[in-house]
């Protein structure tokens, strides 16, 4: 098991976490630096400067209890549907694929593609914003047609990686879904 | 203490052998269930009361079962665990009368029994040259080969040694492990049984292996015996799962018969929890008459596999079948009595019904109810609408048929559900109106209403007759149109107030539909608010009417203007030639029409703009009854109380490993969002938003034409 740094592409500090866990199965999580305590001070402060500048104009106390309890309310929406802690891909060899992701609250959100619907496993790039980054993503095939492609999964779309970080783990996961493909063939050809 | 007896009637073989088992019901506490097992062979015919006597006292220690043989063919012999031949010789008493002990209770017997057990008529496959050599063949050089994988049930984790009774899936190499059958068992009685299910499960069960769950240190002798089931069972690969003491790492070990294959499969062990896989359902639901593996993905297959072995999870341990399993009913079937009770009144609660609502039915279709004024109003009533779609609600609930398959059987609990909760709230509503006479204050503020809202449309009228915001109106047209408005409304009050006295008894009477649900009793309040703004209706359709009129007349007096003319059969706009007189009048009704145009104008955006606003209002109320109609409740509710029931897809867990020994990973369900629930199980509702889209509504509105706002499937447009 190693863990090794990256940055993002926005140039936030991200650890990479590559574990084998036998021959055929490999799991390769990526962390998202955390919640700032300043960030998130800063944010409380401006709501509650402004709440209590309205409440100053207004002379109506429930402005200010309407302001805390939005705070609340919108940080515990923000740790349990908008923060995510860490992305991880889990690749069994054989079985799947499956994409994990932990938001700041414990939630997880799972999904998990069969290997037979896996097609390949690229490095696209995309317009983001005003930036072209990469991302790695899972082609699914199509069952009508087997060399088309049916959706494409985009992976690691929160923390959004460098280009090192995803040939590293590019080159994890090949090396599971090569040996899958060959074992999966010189079965069909007996 | 119970007894049960076989016996065997051997009809070539001159012996005839009692088997007597007696077993004890769990009281015994710890691992050992305390199986008494007592065999007697009897020779040239004879009964031997004496030790069966003795065997009915008789406690074997340590391990719970043993071997015994008897010297015939093959077919009925009992199979238990070899460690009787070490008993028996620590207790000689047990030996039975007349058994030659030497061919049969030797530890070292137990190898040349295999052997006399192997001269038999089944089929062989390799020749066995003795204890501890694999196939004959030695360890190739490893060379990747297709996965295998074991999904075993985390309920048989502590079951007693066994054989492995499941599915195998060729094609992908995976095998389902359904339960674990314990010793002593007779082969052609497993064989037999497992047909059995086979017919009527549909599903192709085998032996699969062999589980060995030792306490103690492994022992060899024991791992080489369940090596040679696998000749009697004869399945490809035949798979050897081990457990030593409270180890969480299992040994995992394949034999291959076919020894041309040569290679070293990696093994993937997955732990599932039996009962949660077999209720839950996959969503997107795939047809399950078509099992092709190919088709099929791995999970479905697998979740197909244990759904349809049903059958197989009906025996426990309390039943006195000749085979003993493990599964996660072997403790004992759970079954609800309520469920029972509901499903057995169920029967004649839906006959009734049926013959209740033929009845309705019959009623509603009756010629009474079909002359003109009468059909009319029901139409446009959205009751009666409401009022239809419930009673095909509960046709469909109370139809005798049983749901096909999954999806029937959520939407028939969804309406269900859904039926409960609107009589609930509509209960919940009367027991509100009809306390402290709130339906008397109800009619007593409707007429003063009426009033005020009249009084208004009157002020509005006075004001459009002077010059609203500024505008300079026409004033012969303005006071022509203002005066018919007002007259309208005069009368419109004079029938509330000839109404009034009526209102409460009509009131009190309308509010206790409301028991029928509070969707009906919405639905009412928006025929109550359609018919009390009537005059607001009729005043959009004169004013809609006019101005429309108006608008038609100016296009084509302004094309007259400029020459042209529309051709009908054509359907363009065709120049034209027209004499003076014609153009004359033509542009004098031109400049008529467009100089009075803004007061028609003024008049129909008020109108409207009172319309919409109703039409709003009633839309909202639509759009309620429209949400409690459609919403799946039930399966909300079972997503929310028993998530593993709706299943998205499943999640696997890494658990730990130890070098050397196989893959292990949990396999947990998924559940499906709550999104994806009320998308997948929503029930289909009679009315469908929006029938226009803004732009046609905009274009409706400029040029006059009427809006009405929804549709109803299955209603001509007007």
């Amino acid at each position: 098991m190693e863990e090794r740094r990256y940055r993002s592409a926005s140039g936030a500090p991200l650890a990479l976490r590559c574990r084998q866990h036998s021959a055929s199965c490999r799991e390769l999580a990526v962390r998202c630096p955390r919640l700032q305590l300043r960030s998130l001070s800063a944010v409380t402060s401006a709501v509650w400067l402004a709440a209590y500048g309205l409440f100053v104009l207004c002379q109506n106390s429930m402005v200010l209890s309407a302001a805390i309890f939005l705070t609340l309310i919108g940080l515990i929406i923000y740790l349990h549907f908008v923060k995510i802690d860490q992305e991880s891909l889990l690749v069994i060899g054989s079985l799947g694929i499956q994409v994990t992701s932990s938001y700041a609250s414990g939630k997880e959100s799972t999904t998990f593609i069969e290997m037979s619907q896996v097609k390949d496993v690229v490095i696209n790039e995309a317009i983001h914003m005003q930036k072209v980054i990469y991302y790695l993503c899972i082609l699914l095939q199509d069952p009508q047609d087997p060399q088309g492609v049916s959706e494409v999964v985009p992976l690691f779309q929160s923390s959004k990686p460098r280009l090192d970080c995803l040939i590293e783990v590019y080159k994890s996961c090949h090396e599971i879904l090569d040996q899958t493909k060959t074992a999966s063939q010189s079965d069909g050809v007996k | 203490m119970r007894t049960s007896h076989c016996s065997h009637n051997l009809g070539a073989a001159q012996f005839r052998s009692h088997v007597a088992i007696s077993r004890e019901r769990a009281g015994c506490g710890g691992r050992g269930k305390g199986v008494f097992l007592s065999c007697s062979s009897l020779w040239h015919g004879r009964l031997p009361h004496s030790s069966e006597a003795a065997a009915d006292t008789s406690r074997l220690p340590g391990r719970s079962a043993w071997l015994c043989w008897v010297h015939h063919s093959a077919l009925s012999a009992v199979i238990c665990a070899p460690q009787l031949s070490k008993a028996l010789i620590t207790h000689p008493k047990h030996i039975p009368v007349g058994a030659p002990s030497h061919r049969v209770w030797s530890a070292g017997g137990l190898r040349s029994s295999c052997e006399l057990h192997r001269t038999a008529p089944s089929p062989v496959r390799t020749p066995r040259v003795g204890g501890g050599q694999r196939c004959g063949v030695s360890r190739p050089p490893r060379i990747a080969g297709m996965v295998l994988k074991v999904f075993f049930p985390s309920c048989c984790s502590s079951a007693e040694s066994g054989i492995l009774i499941g599915r195998w899936i060729p094609e992908q190499s995976s095998a389902v492990v359904l339960a674990v059958v314990h010793f002593p068992f007779i082969p052609v009685q497993v064989k037999q049984y497992l047909r059995e299910v086979q017919q009527v499960a549909k599903v192709s069960v085998s032996v699969l292996g062999s589980w060995n769950n030792s306490k103690q240190e492994k022992e060899e002798s024991l791992s080489e015996f369940l090596e040679d089931l696998g000749t009697i069972f004869s399945h490809e690969p035949w798979i050897q799962i081990s457990k030593e003491g409270d180890s969480k790492f299992w040994n995992c070990s394949t034999l291959q018969k076919q020894s041309d294959s040569h290679r070293e499969e990696e093994i993937i062990l997955v732990y599932y929890d039996q009962r949660k896989v077999m209720l839950s359902h996959l969503h997107p639901p795939l047809d399950t008459a078509d099992l092709g593996a190919e088709d099929a993905s791995k999970l479905s297959a697998i979740f197909n596999t244990v759904a349809s072995s049903k059958v197989l999870f009906m025996t426990d341990r309390y039943d006195d079948g000749p085979i003993k399993m493990t599964h996660w009913q072997s403790d004992g079937v759970e079954a609800s009595i309520i469920v029972e009770l509901m499903k057995q009144a169920s029967v004649p609660a839906c006959m009734l019904l049926t013959f209740l609502l033929s009845l309705v039915s019959g009623v509603c279709n009756s010629r009474l109810l079909k002359f003109w004024p009468l059909s009319f109003l029901w139409s446009k009533l959205s009751t009666c609408e409401q009022l239809g779609h419930r009673l095909q609600h509960l046709q469909v609930i109370s139809s005798s048929k049983k749901a096909q398959n999954q999806t029937q059987l959520m939407r028939k609990a969804n309406i269900f559900v859904s039926l409960l909760i609107d009589v609930a709230l509509g209960i919940l509503l009367m027991s509100w109106l009809y306390r402290k006479n709130q339906i008397g204050h109800l009619a007593d503020t409707l007429i003063p209403v009426a009033d005020h809202v009249a009084e208004e449309l009157q002020d509005l009228l006075q004001w459009l007759m002077g010059a609203p915001a500024g505008l300079k109106m026409n004033r012969a047209l303005d006071q022509v149109l203002g005066r018919f408005f007002l007259y309208h409304i005069h009368l419109w009050i004079s029938y509330i107030h000839l109404m009034s006295p009526f209102i409460e008894m009509i009131l009190w009477y309308v509010g206790l539909s409301a028991c029928l649900g509070l969707t009906v009793a919405l639905c009412i309040l928006s025929d109550i608010i359609a018919l009390l703004t009537f005059h607001i209706y009729c005043f959009y359709v004169y004013g809609a009417r006019l101005y429309c009129l108006k608008i038609y007349g100016l296009s084509s007096l302004w094309r007259l203007f400029r020459g042209k003319k529309w051709n009908v059969l054509r359907q363009r706009v065709d120049s034209c030639s027209y004499d003076l007189d014609q153009l004359f009048i033509g542009t004098l009704l031109f400049t008529i029409l467009l100089f009075l145009l803004p007061t028609t104008a003024l008049y129909y955006l008020v109108f409207t703009l009172l319309r919409l606003l109703v039409v709003i209002v009633q839309g909202l109320i639509h759009l309620l009854v429209d949400l409690i109609d459609s919403l799946p409740l039930y399966s909300v509710i079972l997503r929310f109380c028993r998530s593993y029931r709706l299943a998205a897809g499943v999640k696997f867990r890494v658990l730990e490993q130890q070098d050397g020994k196989p893959l292990r990973l949990l396999m947990q369900i998924n559940p499906l969002s709550y999104g994806s629930v009320v998308q997948t199980y929503r029930l289909p509702t009679y009315s469908c938003y929006p029938k226009d889209s803004w732009t046609s509504l905009c274009k409706k509105l400029f040029l006059g034409e009427l809006i009405y706002p929804w549709k109803h499937k299955g209603e001509k447009q007007d």
